[in-house]
């Protein structure tokens, strides 16, 4: 532990947002109970779906996998409780593009017996090297806990580049949610360890813990849980969204920014959430996979909001009942925080492994899209950008469609935390432009790929074509002039047939004869080896049959 | 496509920035109408009226929201900021015909609030100065310069009745001395103490007008200190001025006004902080903010000092207006993450 603190470096922009946290930090995490019906998606992170390995109708039991990773880029599930599989189909998740995804239905049984340990936890992660840390990482089915989703083994490869500094983001700067603070007040312990866990694999020099200074109590568990020989530097920093932002973060940590489109990992620099950080201590060394999280159930529409240690697949409606919130009250429930959070459309969605805060707003506080006035050009949002863009000129050019000039100012650098938004004077959504502005290039950018396949496919079949017909044209010349000389050849097709075959003898004849061409033109040093290693093989040789 | 709105509550709206500015102006109107008269706010309430229905004229016809634009104010900031810039002493149709056009050309022609390219009052004014010389270089008198305070009805006849009775008071700027007198051979200390001009001048530029200027200054540095206008525009204007004059006045104090006389003559403060600050038709990038506000400055200065009128901010200011989308251009701030940083 370091205890004079490290300078710690101004991001641009951001802004002071009203709290909302203490709403839900005054009672401790609560166990959520188990609901009749865990909806499980085969996707709750990024890259290719998990495999179903079970059918409908099988028992499971807790902790037991029920999906296996397909490809590198991949995260397994397991049943969160024991029960019955009652049905594998597509179910609405929380997710923005609010569209359906295959789920795995586990009827539960109430018993919530767990597997025989199938997961080897190991107390001394020491003795494992970082392949087997990231195989059995993978194999629990952790993810990026912090919203991202990314799977976590990948984070912790470091063959590819060298990784200097290991970050640990415990800023959680977003208003209302407070999983993660909870987490490190109650379980700072495993999250230290994890963290242990991740450096044993990164082989990272340094090491540190980003937290926001509102966040008294948090940080001194983390201290209390660290020891002297860990050397881990635990980094406040000022309160101020978007304070956690993975890339905001490692900059006011570091000073270094990671390269624009590119990885934190591109700098030597790999970031992980604390919630990420106690899951992969549960995995290692307990054995135990993802199968709860912590959430923030919280916001005006819940009459006590609390933080609740939930089973994956839980639907939010369960948890919404437990927590008695009435559902004739509530105007609108986000998924995430107030800022980046996504409107959730079916409220039988189930808790994924990325989601951390569910916001039931009240109907009286909801806050509707206002109707936007022009731009003036203030540059409030100037001012407040985190990543030092222009909104004004991406907004211009956004609703002018120029998706070259929106490009050249940066678009894809935008961080979509919705500071611009909350400044504007003209309330224009301004953020919702920009998103539009990428999802069209995107979409832009795959119909110009596919229609240059077709190109190229087309251009290849006319080539192909032209060969074709240019093949057989000459082929039938060869043939006429075949025929045409036939009579003046020898008078004997037999014979000229044998002859031919003749030689064709010969040649493969010879060719098998020549020598391997390391053995032409020798030295007489290596020719006078080369009869030493020949000796010495027939002595072998000898010994061998007479032995 | 849903649409994502923060659930974090904002005050900012467009309103109530304009609400903000016009406080803003509350001082240094007040030192006017105290120090001048009371045409000013005759003038203000003329433009007001006139901004107010060539607006919603022009809404109607554009099949636009007449309510809910007119009361983003900003037609009326323009219609009090160009009563405040043209003399309170000209006649009616001055500031009738120069607020139409402010609204009209300078404003709703390019399609309203966020589309003009020019500052409306400034191309207004412009206007009014080619078209009507006469009228809008005749500017009032301090009062306590007058043998006579102005009544009431001195102000509506000027103003109403084909300028009865302006002689007695109007007056001379000190600008305009000065330039009068230096095209006449007379230095400017010479003209500082002169019989006729010496009493125009107070302890920090014309008497009257210097104390308008403090107001307007006042008002300014409340819209900087609430963070409603950038602050590079006024500081990097202002600063021009004050190291041209200073440079060109320690030179030849005898050719050239010394910077204070810059600073708050004329209309250097108004412009600074509510002329030049307009969002709509500035540059829009910091470090761009920076270079339009000291070209507004050096090119205020240099008219001022060698061109043929005694002011020269509105011309400034509509120069640096063309000059903004290039100044944008090549000021973009470097992104997060692009290059070394």
């Amino acid at each position: 532990m370091n205890h004079s603190e490290p300078k710690v470096f101004d991001f641009h922009g951001g802004l002071h947002l009203e709290e909302h946290k203490s709403i839900s930090t005054s009672r401790p995490i609560e166990v959520a109970p188990i609901p009749p019906a865990l909806v499980l998606p085969l996707v709750q992170h990024i890259g290719n779906p998990a495999k179903p390995c079970v059918k409908v109708g099988d028992k499971v039991l807790k902790n037991q996998c029920i999906a296996n990773i397909s490809g590198h880029i991949s995260a397994a599930i397991h049943a969160s409780s024991s029960g019955t599989v009652i049905a594998i189909e597509p179910r609405s998740i929380p997710h923005p593009s609010n569209l359906d995804v295959t789920c795995i239905v586990i009827e539960t049984d109430g018993r919530d017996i767990a597997i025989e340990n199938k997961l080897i936890g190991n107390e001394n992660f020491q003795s494992l090297t970082s392949n087997e840390i990231q195989q059995r990482i993978q194999g629990a089915g952790i993810v990026g806990l912090g919203g991202a989703g990314f799977p976590s083994h990948i984070k912790l490869n470091a063959e590819e580049h060298p990784v200097d500094t290991l970050i640990l983001n415990a800023a959680e700067c977003e208003p209302y949610i407070s999983c993660d603070d909870m987490l490190m007040r109650e379980h700072a312990d495993k999250i230290i360890n994890g963290l242990r866990i991740m450096r044993h694999a990164l082989n990272a020099k340094d090491c540190l813990i980003g937290i926001e200074d509102n966040k008294i109590e948090a940080y001194a568990a983390l201290q209390s849980a660290m020891r002297d020989s860990d050397n881990i530097q635990l980094v406040r920093v000022p309160t101020r969204y978007p304070a956690g932002g993975e890339r905001q973060l490692i900059y006011s940590l570091t000073g270094k920014q990671p390269p624009s489109q590119g990885r934190p990992l591109d700098i030597g620099i790999v970031c992980h959430n604390v919630g990420t950080a106690a899951a992969i201590d549960d995995a290692i060394t307990r054995g135990i996979p993802l199968t709860s999280r912590i959430v923030t159930i919280t916001g005006s529409g819940i009459p006590q909001p609390r933080n609740m240690q939930v089973r994956l697949g839980t639907p939010i409606q369960f948890l919404l009942n437990h927590c008695h919130s009435l559902e004739e009250n509530i105007g609108t429930i986000l998924i995430g925080g107030p800022m980046m959070g996504f409107k959730l459309e079916d409220s039988r969605s189930p808790i994924t492994k990325t989601c951390n805060c569910v916001l039931a707003i009240h109907q009286r506080d909801v806050i509707k899209p206002a109707t936007p006035l022009p731009c003036i050009r203030c540059g409030e949002c100037t001012d407040v950008c985190p990543v030092n863009l222009l909104p004004q000129q991406l907004y211009w050019h956004a609703r002018a469609q120029e998706f070259d000039a929106i490009q050249d100012y940066s678009l894809f650098d935008c961080i979509e935390c919705g500071c611009c938004d909350v400044v504007c004077p003209s309330r224009i959504p301004l953020v919702q432009y920009f998103r539009f502005a990428k999802t069209t290039i995107w979409q832009q950018e795959r119909d110009k790929e596919k229609s240059d396949k077709a190109r190229i496919r087309h251009e290849l079949r006319l080539k192909r074509l032209e060969r074709e017909k240019r093949e057989k044209r000459e082929r039938h010349n060869r043939k006429k002039a075949a025929l045409k000389k036939k009579p003046d050849q020898d008078d004997d097709p037999k014979k000229a047939a044998i002859l031919a075959a003749m030689k064709r003898v010969q040649e493969k004849k010879s060719a098998s004869d020549t020598n391997p061409a390391n053995t032409d033109n020798l030295s007489a040093e290596q020719q006078a080896k080369i009869d030493e290693a020949d000796a010495r093989r027939k002595q072998q040789n000898k010994d061998t049959t007479s032995s | 496509m849903i649409i994502n709105t923060p659930q974090v509550s904002s005050s900012a709206s467009v309103s109530r920035l304009m609400l903000h500015v016009g406080y803003a102006l509350v001082p240094g109107t007040l030192a006017y109408v105290w120090l001048f008269g009371v045409s000013v706010l005759i003038q203000i309430l003329l433009a007001c009226l006139t901004a107010v229905v060539t607006e919603a004229i022009v809404l109607v016809l554009r099949k636009r929201p007449v309510i809910k634009t007119l009361t983003d104010g900003s037609a009326l900031l323009t219609a009090v900021l160009l009563a405040l810039a043209i003399p309170s002493i000209a006649p009616w149709w001055v500031i009738v015909l120069g607020t139409f056009f402010a609204i009209l050309f300078g404003k709703q022609i390019y399609g309203g609030i966020g589309y003009n390219p020019f500052n409306p009052a400034m191309l207004g004014y412009v206007m009014l100065l080619i078209s009507f010389p006469l009228e809008m270089t005749r500017w009032p008198a301090a009062i306590s310069l007058l043998e006579q305070v102005p009544t009431f009805q001195t102000s509506i006849d000027v103003i109403f009745n084909s300028g009865l009775g302006i002689d007695t008071i109007s007056g001379a700027t000190p600008l305009d001395s000065i330039k009068t007198q230096l095209r006449a051979g007379i230095d400017i200390p010479t003209t500082l103490i002169s019989p006729q001009f010496g009493n125009l001048f107070g302890s920090l530029a014309g008497v009257g007008w210097e104390m308008v200027s403090l107001g307007f200054l006042l008002g300014g540095l409340y819209l900087l200190l609430t963070r409603r206008i950038a602050w590079q525009i006024p500081v990097a204007m202002l600063g021009a001025i004050a190291v041209l004059s200073s440079l060109f006045y320690l030179i030849d104090s005898n050719q050239y006004a010394s910077p204070l006389l810059h600073l708050f003559g004329g209309a250097t403060m108004l412009g600074a902080f509510f002329i030049a600050t307009d969002p709509v038709s500035a540059a829009t990038t910091p470090r761009g903010r920076i270079y339009y506000g000291i070209g507004i400055g050096v090119i205020c200065y240099v008219i001022r000092t060698w061109g043929n009128y005694p002011e020269g901010l509105a011309f400034a200011v509509l120069l640096m207006n063309m000059a903004a989308p290039t100044i944008d251009h090549y000021t973009r701030p470097r992104v997060f993450g692009q290059g070394n940083g």
